[in-house]
């Protein structure tokens, strides 16, 4: 049986789609079996981040609801074979969701995948409760910024109290993953530290992605970082963590594009 | 504002640190304290309910706090006259 993962915020904008195709990716690069499925109806974009925005035919809606079946929906990666989408409706709205039956589909992808990746929309309403509900663990996703860090926290206590897990006495496992962290601005006290996001939300952290300008390239052309910009800051700092997901021990670190004096002068007069 | 402050701005991250532990603070005790009145309250009135009749209108909950203790005030309106319904009695 797969591991059923949400990548969830509260707070919208941090990074929740870009995580959930790189870390996707990330895995399926190594050979097992994922898929990644959008919560957000209404306001689907994992299919564009992903770049099979013109594939997609039935989506989680349809799936729900019976009109199509759970095969018919899953889109292949044209890149990576063993990595899948299952798309958001565009047209509908959440309300659309039902409980049953976003359960008996998350429990079918169970059954065949490795690895399921919710992406959560934002917000604590129906979409995003109905993201978490089934999950076996989660990743939440910061921006080292107050209202960022606030939203993670009320998140982390929905987590602990409306989960199915949480229904049953478990507690949900739950990864912290601080994004568009800027070094620089942290030794320049213009920046929380991650050691004071990690003071505040008390939960384990699974990686620090930097701010980096191959993050909006990846989205304009349809890809997952860790696909299309794998040399990049953010995409290695994505692998060490979908690595740290998997259980290896992988040293914290926060890589950087720094370049040198040259690269820094036709770097920016190229940009 | 004295003329150091244009040399060496003011770092913002301490700031941010602080607003936000004050914060974190409040919002916990006020989703803690909600489950809890929600509760002392549907016990509370279900206990008064079998002597009397209560309208749960008529009924305000005050929540209080301070460094270590928290304050519940009932205000519970019964009418002049009522009759106890007590299982016991009635």
């Amino acid at each position: 049986m797969g591991r059923v993962i949400v990548v969830t915020s509260g707070k919208g904008g941090v990074g929740k789609t870009t995580t959930t195709a790189a870390l996707g990716a990330a895995l399926a690069w190594t050979g097992v079996n994922v898929v990644v499925v959008d919560f957000d109806v209404g306001l689907r974009n994992l299919d564009l981040v992903m770049g099979a925005e013109r594939r997609v035919v039935f989506d989680l809606i349809n799936v729900v609801q019976g009109v199509a079946k759970v095969p018919q929906a899953l889109i292949r990666d044209k890149r990576i074979e063993t990595l899948y989408l299952l798309a958001a409706s565009q047209t509908r709205d959440k309300d659309a969701l039902t409980e049953e039956g976003v359960a008996a589909v998350i429990w079918e992808l169970r059954a065949r995948f490795d690895w399921v990746i919710c992406d959560s929309p934002a917000g604590i309403e129906r979409g995003a409760t109905l993201a978490m509900r089934f999950a076996d663990e989660a990743i939440i996703v910061v921006n080292p910024e107050v209202s960022s860090v606030r939203d993670a926290d009320r998140i982390i206590g929905m987590l602990d109290s409306k989960t199915v897990m949480a229904e049953r006495g478990a507690r949900m496992a739950k990864h912290l993953l601080v994004t568009r962290f800027d070094a620089t601005r942290v030794a320049r006290g213009e920046m929380l530290g991650i050691h004071d996001v990690l003071e505040m939300l008390s939960i384990p952290l699974l990686g620090i992605i930097p701010e980096c300008e191959e993050v909006l390239r990846a989205s304009n052309i349809g890809a997952p970082i860790t696909i299309c910009g794998q040399q990049s800051a953010a995409a290695r700092a994505y692998m060490d963590a979908a690595r740290r997901l998997c259980g290896e021990d992988v040293a914290m670190s926060i890589p950087s594009d720094r370049k040198g004096l040259l690269g820094r002068l036709f770097g920016r007069r190229a940009a | 504002m004295s003329l150091f402050s244009f040399v060496r701005p003011i770092k913002s991250a301490p700031v941010a640190r602080k607003r936000l532990q004050a914060l974190l603070e409040h919002d916990r005790l006020l989703t803690s304290q909600s489950d809890l009145i929600r509760v002392l309250q549907t016990e509370v009135l279900a206990a008064v309910g079998r002597h009397v009749t209560v309208d749960p209108d008529k009924v305000q909950i005050r929540f209080d706090r301070n460094a270590t203790t928290w304050t519940l005030g009932l205000d519970i309106e019964i009418p002049q006259g009522a009759r106890a319904t007590a299982a016991g009695t009635a």
